[in-house]
C-alpha cells in the first residue's frame, strides 16, 4: 500500500529534478530579494535590469526571486550563485550597482567587492546546525576549524558559516565546503586539520573521509551563511531567503510537506496534539497560551464543523515578522494549518490577513494553488482520506482584529469588535463552531516540531518558553531587520551583538517590546532574557515581536504618547474604559509634551491606566496603558521634568524648546522670512533676534538657517 | 438540570444554580450590581464595564453580566479599588456627556444620572474633549441626539434583535463611534418603523419622541378652537407609573379628569374607535372569507407595523385589512359625525390623541388618512408627554377626583379595552365575528391561547364547523418570523394580528420610563399592564364591540352599514410600498 | 441610480457580474468585507449606490454595511483624488520626522489628512507602517514608495505629479 509518506517522497524527487533541470541550463543563478520591504527599496527595478540583460542576451543567467533575509537596513539584496564558485550576496544594490554586477561579475567574473555582503572570500565551510547535528562533537568541530583557519592564516580566504538542517540527519555532523559542493559527513573533530590542510589549502578533497559529491539527490543550496546571524537561530525563518516562495518545488526540496506526510502516515490526531503539547510551544501572537492545550480544547469539542484560523492580521507599528514569513515561506504556514486541522478534526482553514500586505496575499494565493495541485490541500490529501481546504480572508485596516473574537467577527462580515470570553473560540468561535486560532509564527513552528520532534524543540529556549522568537528589530540600532533568536537570549545580546549596538554610538536609553501593548524597558533590564514570564515581570510583554531600540535622543513621554495615539485610534469603541479612558490619557500626555502638564497628571495617568488594564473588555484595552505605565515606572523623572521644569531632556518635544540666534548669524534674513508669526526681527546683514514671547517654537527658522546660527535647547 | 453550586459573595457563601452569569446569580440573592448596557431581553454586550466585580484568582475584573459562575467562585462586589474603578468608568461616560441635566428631557428618569449619583461622583478628574453631533430632528416620531448617547448599544440591539428593523447601527469606531442609520441618513429617510423602542430602552436622552407638548399647550389656550382629546387603552394602564403608582393600576377616570383640567372641552375614549375597528374588521374578515378575498388577513391598527410592512413586506400589502386604526377612525368620526352633532365647522376642532406610541405621530400625519382634506388627528402626544404636561400644569394627579368620559364617544365595550394587549384585537374580533357569522353570542369569550407574552401565538375558532385559524405576533421580530412562515405556507392562517411593540400597545414606545432598579420592557411590568386592561374588560357590562349601543346608534344615524359606502370612505384606507426598501437578513445575527 | 453617468453604469455592471458569485451562497453575509474590497477596487471608494446594490443582492441591511464600512480604515467613504498619497506613520517614520512631511503635504495640498486637494488631484492619507522602515520617512503615491524624504524633497515630488496634469 502506498502511504502518504511514499507519495510525498516521490513528489519530492520529481520536484528536485525539476529544479535541477530548470536551473542547470545556465551556470549562474541570480536571486533578487523580493519581499515587500525589498520591493519598496527598489528591488523590482533591479529585477527588471537583470531580466532585461537576460532578454537582450547580454548574460546567460537564470533570474529568480526569494523572500526576506532580514537585512532590512541594507536592502535591496541580490545573490549570485554560480556553479563551482562561492555564492555572493550583494547589498544596497541600486540600478548602478546592478549594472556593475552585470558588467563585472556576470560577464567578467570579478566580484564587486564594495557591495558584497559575503561571498567575496575564496572558500566557505558550512557547518550544519540542524537538530541532529547539534551535539558536542559539532561544537568541537567548530572550534577545530576556527583554530586551524587561524593557525594557517586563512582568515581572509575562508569563511565559516552555519546552516539550518541540511536534511541529511543520519549523516551528521556535516560540513560542506564551497564552492566545491563537497560534503563531509559523519565528521569527527580530529579530521578537521586534514580538511583544512589538504582541501582548503591545497584544493584537494580528502577522499578518505566520508564525502558526498554534489549533494544530489539531496537538495543542498546553502547560501544561508549565518555568520552575520550570530546568536540567531532560524526555525520559523528557516526557509526565508533560501527558497523561491512562489515555487513549491523548492519547498518540497527542503523537506516541505514531509511533516504533513509523517502525520498522515504515522500519527493519530491525539498523538499530534501530544507532540505539540510536549514541545512546549506557546502562542506567538502575544499572550503565550500553550498551543497544545488550545489544540486539545478545540479537539475535544464535538461538532459537525470546526475551523482552523491563521491570524495574519499583524498590525503593530514597526512589526513585519509575519509578513516576511508569509512572503518568504508561505507553504510552511499552510502545512502547519493542515496538520492543525488533522489534529482537531477540522476540514476548513481560513487565513485572515491584512489587506495592506498585497504581496503576501499574492504569494499565499500562489502557494494555495500549488498545494492544491500537488494534492496537499483538498479532498483525500496524499491518499490519507483526510480532506482540508484553506481560504483567504482580507482584513481592512483594524488593529483590534488581531484579537481573536474580533477577528472571528470580521471573518463573519461584522464590525471587528471583540466580545466577552467565555465562551472561548475553542468552544464557540467562527459561526459559533469550535475554532482554533493561532498566529503565523505559531503555525510556522508546527512542521519543524513534527519533523524534528518535540524533544528537540523543547531543548531550545528556557524552562517555560520553548523554541525561538522572531523579532523585527528597529529603531536606533546599527543593524535593523528581522531576527530570530532562541528564547532566553538576553535583550543585551540582541541590542549589542545582533543589532550591533546603538546607531552613531549614542547612549542606549530603552528598548520597547510588544508594540503598543508592550512596555519600555530601561538599561537595568538589558540582561532580561527574552521569554514570556521574564519580560512580563520586567514590566513589558513578549508581544508579537516588535522590538524598538530607543536612544538618548528620544523622549520617553513622546514615545509613550506615540503608542497610546496608536491604540486610541485603533480602539474599537465598544467598551468604556478603552474608548473613553485612552482618550483622556492621550489628552493628558499631549498636554505634558506641550508643556502644559499639571501637578497630579502622572497620578491621573496611573489611575486611569490601572483601571483600563483591569476593566477593559479585550486584550487591546487591557494592554493599551502599558507603554505609558512602563515609561512612568522606568522614566518617571522625564515626566516630572516635563511637568515641573517644562523641559525635555531629549530635546524632542518642540514646545519645550527655546530657539535663540547665535553670533553665527550673518543677517541673511532667511529666518525672518520664514517665521510664520513674525517673531524674528533684525536688519539685513545684522544679527537677528527671536522674540520669545511671540515664538511658537515651530522650528521653521532652525530648519531654514544655513549658517548653524540658531540654537535649540 | 441545573446543578447547585456554592459561590462566595463578599466572603459569605451562597447556594446558587450553575449555568448562569454572576449578575443573574447576584440578582437572585439580593444584590443589584450597577449596570448600564445589560438588558435581560437583549444579547450580552459586556461593553459598559459598569457591572464589573472582582473574582479571586483573576488578574482583571470581570463583567458580571457576561461571566458564568462556577463552584467555589469567590466574588467581591465592593472593594475600595473596585468601587473606584467603577466610579471612574462612570465618570468617563459623564465626561463625554453634555451634562445639561437640568434642561434635559430625561431629567429625573435618566439612568446615567442615577448611576452618577450612586457611584458618588462628586468631582470630575478627567474632563477633556467632548463629542459633538447635530441632533437629528427630521422625523415626526423619534429624534436622535448622539451627543447624549453613551454607546450602551441597547437601541441598536432592540432595533435588530427584538424588532428586526436593523435601522440603527454603530458606525465609525473608537472615540468616534456613533449610533446612526445607514449612510448617516436622517431618521425621516430611513427604514425606521417609528416604534420608539429605542426611546424605551435608551438610558439617557439619545433617543426621544418628537415632543409636541409645547405646541399643544399653546393650542389649548386658543379660544377659537374646540379641543377634543381621545386616549388609548394602554395609556390608562401605564400612566400611573409615571406618578409612582405600581404597575397594573388603571387610571382611566383620573386621566379623563386631568385632561379636562388641562383645558380639553371633550374627552373621548379611543376604545370607542377600537369598537368601530372591530366592527369593520370583523365584517371585512367575513367578507374575505365569503368572497375568496386575499387571506390571511392582517390587522392594520399598529402604526409601527404599518410603516414596517410598507417598507419590508410590500408583497403583503393586499393582505392588510383596509381598516384604519382606532385612533384614526375615532379622529375621522370626531371631525365628521361629532362636528355635525355639535354643529361646528370641523376646521375649528383641535383633534388630539394621547397614545402609548411614537409611531402614531407618524400615522396622524399620513396623507392617506386625511378626512375631507383635514387631518383626523391634529396632534399626538405620548403617555410620557401627557404625564409631563400634567406635572407641568401643576395638576395633582395622585389625589385627583375621577371623572367620566364625555358622550357620545365615551362608551366602549370590553373588547375595545383589551386592544392594548397583544392578542386583544384578535380576541375582540373573534367575539364579534363569531356572533356576526353564527348569529349566536360567543359564550367563552376569554380566549386564553392568544393571551400572554409568548412571541407568536395561535388558535382555532370554530364558526359553525368552519375552522378559522388565527395567529398573533407582537414585536416586529416575531412578525418577521410569522410572515416568513406565511410566505412559505400561505394557507396556514385566515387571520393574523400583528402588533409592532413587544406586549402590544402596553409596551409601546411612548410609555413611562422604567423606575429605579427596574428595566424598560420588563416582562413582569408588561404583564401587569395587560392585566389592568383585562380587568377593565371583565368589569364591563358590554364585552363585545357589536353590542356597544353608541356604535349601533352611529351606524344607524350616520355611517350606514359596516363596509358600506360611507363607512368605507371614512374608516378605510389603502397602503403603498415605501422607500427605502427594508432588508431582512437571512442569517445575520447581531454582534 | 438614475444620476449615474455612463462610467458609473459600466462600473455598476462589473459589480453586478461579480455579485452573481455570491447569490445563494451559504453564509453569504460573511463575505461582506471581501465584497467591500471589490467595490473599492471598482469604484475607488465605497459608492453609496454600489453599497445599496450589495445590500440588495446579499440581503444584508444597509445599516449593517454602513457599520462595517465605517469601522475599517482601509475603506474610503468619499471619492478620492486622482493620486493617493499615504504618509507612513510607522514607528521608524515617526521617529525620523514623518510629522514634518505630513505638515508640508497639508500645506502643499491645502487639505487635511483624510481629505482631497481642492483641485481633485490628491487624496492625503495616513498609513500604518508601510514596511519600508529602512527608508524612513516614506510616502507612498499610487503604490510607489518614496523614501528618505525631507519636506523639500516631498514638495518636489508633488510638483512633478502636478506637472503631469498641466
Amino acid at each position: 500500500m502506498t502511504t502518504p509518506i511514499d507519495v510525498l517522497y516521490k513528489k519530492k524527487l520529481q520536484a528536485i529534478d525539476r529544479i535541477y533541470n530548470k536551473t542547470y541550463f545556465s551556470d549562474k543563478i541570480i536571486y533578487v530579494g523580493m519581499a515587500s520591504c525589498e520591493i519598496a527599496a527598489g528591488s523590482k527595478e533591479i529585477m527588471e535590469i537583470f531580466k532585461d540583460a537576460v532578454k537582450k542576451g547580454t548574460i546567460m543567467t537564470y533570474v529568480t526571486q526569494r523572500g526576506c533575509v532580514g537585512l532590512c537596513s541594507v536592502e535591496p539584496t541580490v545573490d549570485i550563485v554560480e556553479k563551482g564558485k562561492m555564492s555572493v550576496r550583494y547589498i544596497n544594490v541600486n540600478a548602478e550597482v546592478a549594472k556593475k554586477i552585470i558588467e563585472e561579475h556576470l560577464k567578467k567574473g570579478q566580484i564587486v567587492k564594495e557591495h558584497a555582503y559575503f561571498g567575496a572570500k575564496e572558500k566557505s565551510i558550512v557547518i550544519c546546525q540542524g537538530a541532529f547535528c547539534l551535539n558536542s562533537e559539532n561544537q568541537r568541530i567548530i572550534e577545530a576549524f576556527k583554530e586551524n583557519i587561524e593557525n594557517n592564516n586563512l582568515k581572509d580566504k575562508v569563511e565559516i558559516c552555519f546552516s539550518g538542517c541540511l536534511g541529511m540527519c543520519n549523516e551528521g555532523p556535516i560540513v560542506i565546503v564551497y564552492p566545491d559542493n563537497i560534503a563531509y559527513t559523519k565528521l569527527k573533530a580530529e579530521d578537521v586539520k586534514l580538511i583544512v590542510e589538504r582541501h582548503l589549502i591545497e584544493g584537494k578533497p580528502v577522499e578518505e573521509l566520508n564525502i558526498l559529491k554534489n549533494g544530489k539527490p539531496r537538495f543542498i543550496k546553502v547560501f544561508g551563511t549565518i555568520d552575520k546571524f550570530y546568536k540567531q537561530k532560524r526555525i520559523v525563518l528557516r526557509n526565508c531567503g533560501l527558497i523561491d516562495p512562489e515555487n513549491i518545488d523548492e519547498y518540497l526540496a527542503v523537506r516541505g510537506y514531509e511533516s504533513l506526510a509523517k502525520v498522515l502516515t504515522y500519527m493519530t490526531p491525539q498523538q499530534v496534539i501530544e507532540e505539540v503539547k510536549k514541545s512546549g510551544l506557546r502562542g506567538r501572537g502575544g499572550a503565550g497560551y500553550p498551543t497544545g492545550i488550545k489544540w486539545e480544547l478545540t479537539a475535544k469539542e464535538s461538532s459537525d464543523e470546526k475551523f482552523v484560523i491563521c491570524n495574519a492580521d499583524e498590525g503593530d507599528p514597526g512589526a513585519f515578522m509575519d509578513r516576511s514569513t508569509i512572503e518568504g515561506d508561505p507553504h510552511s504556514i499552510i502545512e502547519g494549518m493542515i496538520i492543525g486541522g488533522y489534529a482537531i478534526g477540522s476540514n476548513k482553514g481560513i487565513i485572515y490577513i491584512r489587506a495592506e500586505y498585497p504581496l503576501a496575499v499574492e504569494r499565499l494565493n500562489i502557494a494555495l494553488e500549488q498545494a492544491k495541485k500537488e494534492g496537499f490541500l483538498g479532498e483525500n490529501i496524499l491518499g490519507s482520506g483526510f480532506s482540508f481546504d484553506i481560504e483567504i480572508r482580507l482584513g481592512a485596516g483594524a488593529f483590534v482584529c488581531g484579537e481573536e473574537t474580533a477577528l472571528i467577527h470580521s471573518i463573519e462580515g461584522h464590525r471587528g469588535m471583540p466580545r466577552p470570553r467565555p465562551p472561548y473560540p475553542s468552544v464557540k468561535g467562527l459561526f459559533d463552531k469550535p475554532t482554533l486560532v493561532n498566529n503565523v509564527e505559531t503555525w510556522a513552528n508546527i512542521p519543524v516540531i513534527i519533523i524534528s520532534g518535540s524533544e528537540w524543540f523543547s531543548e531550545i529556549g528556557t524552562k517555560r518558553s520553548k523554541g525561538t522568537k522572531v523579532f523585527a528589530l528597529a529603531g536606533k540600532v546599527k543593524n535593523t531587520g528581522l531576527i530570530e533568536v532562541p528564547m532566553g537570549t538576553t535583550l543585551r545580546e540582541i541590542v549589542y551583538e545582533i543589532g550591533g549596538g546603538i546607531l552613531n554610538d549614542k547612549k542606549f536609553k530603552a528598548v520597547q517590546t510588544g508594540g503598543p501593548s508592550g512596555g519600555c524597558l530601561a538599561e537595568e533590564h538589558l540582561d532580561t532574557p527574552v521569554d514570556y514570564e521574564s519580560l512580563v515581570s520586567a514590566g513589558s510583554i513578549m508581544g508579537s515581536g516588535g522590538m524598538i531600540v530607543i536612544d538618548e535622543e528620544s523622549c520617553m513621554v513622546a514615545v509613550a504618547k506615540f503608542f497610546l495615539e496608536f491604540t486610541q485610534d485603533e480602539s474599537c469603541g465598544k467598551c468604556t474604559p478603552c474608548r473613553e479612558g485612552t482618550k483622556r490619557m492621550l489628552e493628558i500626555l499631549t498636554r505634558i509634551v506641550e508643556g502644559k502638564g499639571q501637578e497630579g497628571d502622572i497620578e491621573k495617568l496611573e489611575r486611569l491606566g490601572d483601571m483600563i488594564k483591569k476593566a477593559s473588555l479585550c486584550g487591546l484595552g487591557q494592554s493599551a496603558p502599558n507603554p505609558v505605565l512602563s515609561t512612568i515606572k522606568n522614566f518617571r523623572e522625564e515626566y516630572e521634568e516635563h511637568i515641573k521644569n517644562k523641559k525635555c531632556r531629549a530635546r524632542f518635544c518642540t514646545n519645550l524648546l527655546t530657539y535663540e540666534i547665535t553670533d553665527n548669524c550673518t543677517g541673511c534674513t532667511a529666518c525672518k522670512k520664514v517665521c510664520p508669526v513674525e517673531a524674528i526681527s533684525g536688519s539685513p546683514k545684522q544679527k537677528h533676534l527671536i522674540n520669545q514671547q511671540i515664538c511658537i517654537k515651530c522650528g521653521a527658522c532652525w530648519r531654514v538657517c544655513r549658517f548653524n546660527a540658531i540654537s535649540r535647547s | 438540570m441545573a446543578k447547585t453550586i456554592t459561590i462566595y459573595v463578599d466572603n459569605k457563601p451562597y447556594k446558587v444554580e450553575d449555568n448562569q452569569t454572576i449578575m443573574q446569580a447576584l440578582d437572585k440573592i439580593g444584590y443589584h450590581i450597577p449596570r448600564l448596557c445589560y438588558h435581560p431581553k437583549l444579547s450580552i454586550e459586556g461593553a459598559c464595564r459598569v457591572c464589573i466585580v472582582e473574582v479571586e484568582g483573576m488578574r482583571n475584573y470581570v463583567a458580571s453580566c457576561a461571566y458564568p459562575v462556577y463552584d467555589g467562585m469567590k466574588i467581591h462586589t465592593n472593594t475600595p479599588q473596585l468601587r473606584r474603578a467603577r466610579r471612574d468608568i462612570v465618570e468617563l461616560i459623564v465626561d463625554n456627556h453634555p451634562m445639561d441635566c437640568h434642561t434635559c428631557d430625561r431629567n429625573g428618569t435618566c439612568e446615567l444620572q442615577r448611576l452618577t449619583y450612586s457611584m458618588g461622583i462628586k468631582q470630575r478628574h478627567f474632563v477633556g474633549e467632548r463629542k459633538r453631533y447635530e441632533k437629528d430632528v427630521s422625523f415626526v416620531s423619534v429624534i436622535r441626539d448622539p451627543e447624549k448617547c453613551i454607546l450602551c448599544g441597547r437601541c441598536v440591539r432592540v432595533c435588530s434583535e427584538i424588532q428586526g428593523v436593523f435601522n440603527l447601527t454603530y458606525a465609525y469606531r473608537g472615540f468616534k463611534t456613533v449610533v446612526t442609520t445607514a449612510f448617516d441618513m436622517p431618521m425621516a429617510e430611513s427604514v425606521c418603523s417609528a416604534c420608539g423602542q429605542c426611546v424605551n430602552v435608551c438610558p439617557t436622552a439619545a433617543f426621544l419622541e418628537k415632543n409636541n407638548t409645547q405646541e399643544l399647550f399653546e393650542k389649548l389656550r386658543d379660544p377659537s378652537l374646540i379641543k377634543v382629546v381621545q386616549f388609548a387603552p394602554s395609556v390608562r394602564a401605564a400612566i400611573g407609573e409615571a406618578f409612582g403608582f405600581p404597575a397594573g393600576v388603571s387610571k382611566e377616570k383620573e386621566t379623563v379628569a386631568a385632561l379636562r383640567k388641562l383645558g380639553f372641552d371633550y374627552v373621548f375614549d379611543t376604545q370607542v374607535g377600537a369598537d368601530f375597528t372591530i366592527m369593520e374588521e370583523a365584517s371585512e374578515l367575513l367578507y374575505r372569507l365569503k368572497n375568496k378575498g386575499k387571506l390571511p388577513m392582517l390587522t392594520s391598527c399598529s402604526a409601527a407595523w404599518m410603516k414596517f410592512v410598507e417598507q419590508f413586506f410590500p408583497d403583503f400589502l393586499d393582505n392588510i385589512s383596509t381598516c384604519k386604526s382606532p385612533m384614526s377612525m375615532l379622529g375621522a368620526l370626531i371631525k365628521t359625525y361629532f362636528a355635525q352633532k355639535i354643529k361646528v365647522d370641523p376646521k375649528k376642532i383641535l383633534s388630539v390623541a394621547v397614545m402609548c406610541c411614537t409611531a402614531k405621530k407618524y400615522e396622524a400625519a399620513r396623507p392617506e388618512l386625511m378626512v375631507e382634506g383635514m387631518r383626523a388627528v391634529d396632534i399626538v402626544i405620548t403617555t410620557r408627554e401627557l404625564a409631563w404636561m400634567i406635572k407641568s400644569a401643576g395638576i395633582d394627579f395622585i389625589n385627583i377626583e375621577p371623572e367620566e368620559f364625555d358622550q357620545p364617544l365615551g362608551i366602549s365595550s370590553g373588547g375595545g379595552a383589551i386592544f392594548g394587549a397583544t392578542g386583544g384585537v384578535m380576541e375582540s374580533a373573534i367575539r364579534t365575528a363569531y356572533e356576526l357569522y353564527t348569529g349566536e353570542p360567543l359564550l367563552d369569550i376569554e380566549i386564553q391561547p392568544i393571551r400572554g407574552m409568548k412571541g407568536i401565538k395561535e388558535g382555532v375558532v370554530d364558526l359553525n364547523g368552519e375552522k378559522i385559524k388565527v395567529a398573533v405576533a407582537h414585536g416586529l421580530g416575531n412578525a418577521i418570523k410569522l410572515l416568513e412562515f406565511v410566505r412559505k405556507e400561505p394557507k396556514s392562517y385566515h387571520f393574523i394580528e400583528i402588533m409592532g411593540c413587544p406586549g402590544g400597545c402596553i409596551g409601546g414606545g411612548g410609555q413611562p420610563y422604567a423606575g429605579y432598579n427596574s428595566i424598560p420592557l420588563d416582562e413582569e411590568i408588561l404583564k401587569k399592564r395587560a392585566e389592568a386592561l383585562y380587568d377593565i374588560d371583565r368589569k364591563k357590562s358590554i364585552r363585545a364591540a357589536h353590542n356597544n349601543p353608541i356604535l349601533r346608534r352611529i351606524y344607524k344615524e350616520f355611517l350606514g352599514e359596516p363596509l358600506g359606502e360611507k363607512a368605507y370612505k371614512l374608516l378605510h384606507t389603502h397602503y403603498k410600498p415605501k422607500y427605502p426598501k427594508g432588508i431582512i437578513p437571512k442569517e445575520l445575527t447581531f454582534r | 441610480m438614475e444620476n449615474l453617468d455612463s462610467v458609473d453604469l459600466e462600473k455598476m455592471k462589473i459589480l453586478k457580474d461579480y455579485l452573481k458569485n455570491f447569490k445563494d451562497k451559504p453564509r453569504v453575509e460573511s463575505n461582506l468585507i471581501t465584497i467591500l474590497h471589490k467595490v473599492q477596487d471598482i469604484f475607488g471608494y465605497l459608492d453609496r449606490s454600489a453599497l445599496e446594490e450589495v445590500a440588495e443582492t446579499i440581503q444584508v441591511p444597509t445599516s449593517h454595511i454602513w457599520g462595517v464600512a465605517t469601522f475599517y480604515h482601509y475603506f474610503k467613504l468619499k471619492k478620492p483624488g486622482k493620486h493617493i498619497i499615504s504618509v507612513c506613520l510607522g514607528t521608524a517614520c515617526y521617529i525620523k520626522g514623518a510629522d514634518e512631511i505630513i505638515a508640508k503635504l497639508k500645506e502643499e495640498l491645502k487639505t487635511d489628512v483624510g481629505g482631497v486637494s481642492p483641485d481633485g488631484l490628491f487624496s492625503l492619507e495616513e498609513a500604518r507602517c508601510l514596511g519600508a522602515c529602512s527608508l524612513a520617512p516614506v510616502v507612498m503615491i499610487d503604490g510607489k514608495v518614496y523614501g528618505n524624504l525631507t519636506p523639500q524633497s516631498v514638495t518636489q515630488i508633488i510638483k512633478e505629479y502636478k506637472s503631469k496634469h498641466k
